[in-house]
């Protein structure tokens, strides 16, 4: 089963319960898809660690072949082409690596050379595999990274821990695409429940079954809660504000491996989304 | 001397455009003929790249200059394999740039900006 760990906003608490869920399952995958800062790894720490590099095609134009019809320029919907004084000129951050001018130059000109945007690293940290996609600094976007790093774990039949990248956009959207399930790390405050509405929208728009789980509780009122039981949305668990918590956390520990009172609660939470997602999954059908 | 200038309007009365691959036209105005024309910009409604779009429209209008309040590096990318020069608007009034230009009190427009793409900082 593939879950996606999603939130509005960084900070809330997706790696920690990417992470943890991981740890306490017998044998798990873990995903890292916030490829612009990847942090699992610190947690997991993974061992025998393999690098991968992700590479995009990029547009080439041949000048001996190129006429300067501009086929290839009034085509591209991004605007990364442009042909000025004899010569295509390329924008390397603004392709998006579809091949259209490729296929509509009528001089076959164009030819794609490779640019490497980011790599993919991968090791083991007891019973998970860890896999974490990193972009280079400068590129703009991770999705490309993103798409391989979830191609490759298609194969995968043990459960699959999918860490988003925060917020609600195209990143995101391309983490959750395959999952099976969606779980939804809130905070208990009213910028918790703005955050939580982006990411509770776009599941809803994707049509996956979802649930909340409610980070940082404390005794206190929590808006992330009411909003769940105005809007009907199932809380699969809740985790406690707690300093024991936050401070092996901090530390770059993995609660569920270091304390049984933690593992009881990784384990029920990953029971109930278990329930849950095969709730959801029969309910579909 | 061909001269293009981002407008709000397709009228002479306009005011000079705050952006340039967004504007919604370009004034094409020669200062020898003092004819003038209004570009369309295509690029305007382009969900990205606009400063690459426009600035190829204006390449292909056979501009020799440009008076803009500002330019994104990959408009200035395009504009840099011509000979085009970039100046910097004074104020908001077609009229006044026109006239600084054909005296030559304009500066050249070197702080080319990194974007609003919401990365490299903005």
């Amino acid at each position: 089963m593939k879950i996606a760990v999603l939130s509005g906003k960084g900070g809330t608490g997706k790696t920690l319960v990417s992470v943890n869920l991981a740890a306490a399952a017998e044998a798990a995958v873990y995903i890292d898809c916030d490829v612009e800062e990847p942090n699992g790894h610190l947690f997991l720490k993974p061992q025998d660690i393999k690098n991968e590099g992700v590479a995009v095609k990029l547009p080439h134009a041949d000048p001996k072949l190129c006429t300067g019809c501009r086929t290839c320029v009034d085509f591209c919907k991004f605007n990364a082409l442009a042909y000025i004084k004899d010569r295509l000129i390329v924008f390397s951050e603004v392709c998006h690596s579809c091949g259209g001018c490729l296929l509509f130059c009528p001089q076959k000109a164009i030819s794609e050379k490779e640019r490497e945007i980011g790599l993919i690293q991968s090791g083991i940290s007891g019973n998970v595999r860890v896999v974490s996609g990193m972009m280079n600094i400068g590129e703009a976007s991770g999705v490309p990274v993103i798409k391989k790093l979830l191609r490759d774990s298609r194969k995968e039949n043990k459960d699959v821990f999918i860490d988003c990248p925060p917020g609600s956009a195209c990143m995101v959207m391309e983490s959750i695409k395959d999952a099976d399930y969606c779980l939804l790390v809130a905070e208990p405050t009213i910028f918790g429940v703005h955050n939580l509405e982006m990411v509770y929208e776009l599941v809803r728009l994707f049509q996956k079954p979802f649930g909340v789980v409610l980070n940082k509780c404390l005794e206190e009122e929590n808006p992330a809660e009411d909003f769940c039981l105005q809007n009907q949305i199932t809380i699969l668990g809740k985790i406690p504000f707690d300093l024991k918590l936050g401070t092996m956390n901090s530390n770059g520990q993995i609660a569920s491996r270091k304390h049984p009172k933690y593992k009881d609660l990784f384990l029920n939470l990953l029971e109930t989304v278990r329930k849950e997602a095969r709730h959801e999954t029969a309910s579909d059908t | 001397m061909k001269i293009a200038i981002p407008v709000d309007n397709n009228s002479m009365d306009s005011s000079v455009c705050i952006s340039f691959g967004r504007a919604p036209y370009f004034l094409l105005y020669d200062t020898e003929t003092e004819g003038s024309s209004f570009l369309d910009n295509s690029a305007a409604t382009s969900q990205g790249g606009a400063g690459i779009k426009a600035a190829q429209n204006i390449v292909d209008s056979g501009a020799e200059a440009i008076i803009t309040p500002r330019c994104g590096e990959n408009a200035a990318e395009v504009l840099k394999a011509t000979e085009i020069k970039l100046y910097k608007n004074i104020n908001n009034s077609i009229w006044d740039n026109i006239e600084a230009l054909k005296e030559g009190k304009l500066n050249l427009l070197d702080d080319i900006h990194p974007g609003f793409h919401r990365h490299g900082g903005n």
